[in-house]
């Protein structure tokens, strides 16, 4: 036979397949963004300032050892049960006449903090302290804080806490941010996050 | 008859070249999506803690990164197997995390230096003697917000 030229392949739909594979490309790639516990730093105190005297019972210690054990307020307790104990003093409102907390739904006990405003939560690690501990600790101690919160924005307002806090970060908000702002202030004054961290010892 | 014109025998057929366009189209669109931004190499183990009170960060050119965890298996011999601090690139001493954050600030707007925030990631089988080292010396530079990168799950998993 005389040999006959192969057909020409018809390259006409190399541009859908380019097409096709870019846009699958452009619906399954995903920016990962980096989630975390957010703090804030106490700022370095000047030589001069001398700490203020407060009552014993304002204070929440809460202690981990270089074997990650929990002792709160001199108790072994389990990390389960923290962030229950840490509302509950918080929320306590045990304070009489100008300290009394009219929002508080707390027990009331005397022995306990007199209104959140006054309320210190106070943590102490040891060197040798696990850094996953140390996290579970603070995921637990914000967790309370942020129930707290949350409760109050849900009577006051209705809304949820974080996600007010996340609407006023938000660029394309449209509300009115200067009411959502009073109304951040006011709950976070309501529970100020008032978590004292010292030197860890070791 | 129909008249038959003698094709050479033996000759090829010249290749289209109509679509090489779209090949070197292809091949760019690839690459545009297929490439992922520059992260810093770790050459630490970072197996991230669990938490779930977490916040996103978003803008991560207002992120200043500090590592801290063991050196991998493969720099062992050569850095040792204590938790080390790692900045950007190259591991670094507690006494450098001052520097950092101000040449870091240098590189930024004048306007963004009060939303910096400082990523703390830190593997999960660090000793906290380190951590509040490197905190007391963002406390000293003033870089007091912070943010500790976890993964999302149940405390309990720590």
């Amino acid at each position: 036979m005389a040999k006959r030229s192969a057909p020409e392949i018809n390259a006409g739909s190399m541009a859908d397949i380019a097409f096709l594979l870019l846009i699958f490309f452009l619906v399954t790639t995903t920016m990962e963004t980096d989630r975390g516990i957010s703090r804030k730093l106490p700022p370095i105190p000047l030589e001069d300032i001398v700490p203020p005297i407060i009552k014993q019972k304002n204070i929440f210690t809460v202690i981990v050892n270089r074997n990650n054990d929990l002792l709160v307020e001199d108790q072994l307790m389990q990390l389960q049960d923290l962030r229950m104990a840490a509302v509950e003093f918080l929320d306590n409102g045990g304070g009489v006449g100008e300290e009394a907390c009219t929002y508080c739904q707390g027990p009331r006990d005397l022995s306990s903090s007199d209104n959140p405003e006054k309320a210190i939560i106070s943590l102490v690690n040891d060197r040798q302290t696990k850094y996953g501990t140390y996290i579970s600790v603070q995921n637990e101690l914000v967790a309370a804080y942020n129930f707290l919160r949350n409760r109050e924005a849900q009577r006051l307002y209705g809304l949820d806490y974080l996600k007010m806090e996340k609407d006023y970060n938000d660029v394309n908000y449209r509300g009115n941010k200067e009411v959502l702002k009073e109304r951040l202030d006011e709950i976070q004054n309501m529970y100020p996050q008032k978590l004292s961290e010292a030197e860890p010892k070791g | 008859m129909a008249k038959f014109t003698k094709k050479k025998s033996g000759e090829l057929p010249a290749v289209n070249t109509a679509s090489l366009p779209d090949i070197v189209f292809m091949l760019l669109f690839f690459f545009m999506v297929a490439t992922v931004m520059r992260t810093d190499t770790l050459m630490i183990e970072n197996k991230l803690p669990f938490a779930d009170q977490v916040e996103k960060l978003d803008k991560k050119d207002l992120v200043m990164y500090i590592y801290a965890g063991k050196p991998h298996s493969r720099y062992q011999q050569k850095y040792g197997s204590e938790a080390r601090i790692q900045l950007n690139d190259k591991f670094a001493e507690v006494s450098d995390v001052q520097q950092f954050i101000y040449s870091e600030r240098e590189s930024k707007r004048e306007e963004l230096i009060p939303y910096l925030t400082t990523a703390l990631k830190v593997d999960i089988e660090t000793n906290m003697g380190l951590v509040s080292d490197i905190k007391q010396e963002l406390r000293k530079a003033e870089a007091l917000k912070i943010n500790y990168t976890t993964r999302i799950g149940d405390v309990t998993k720590n």
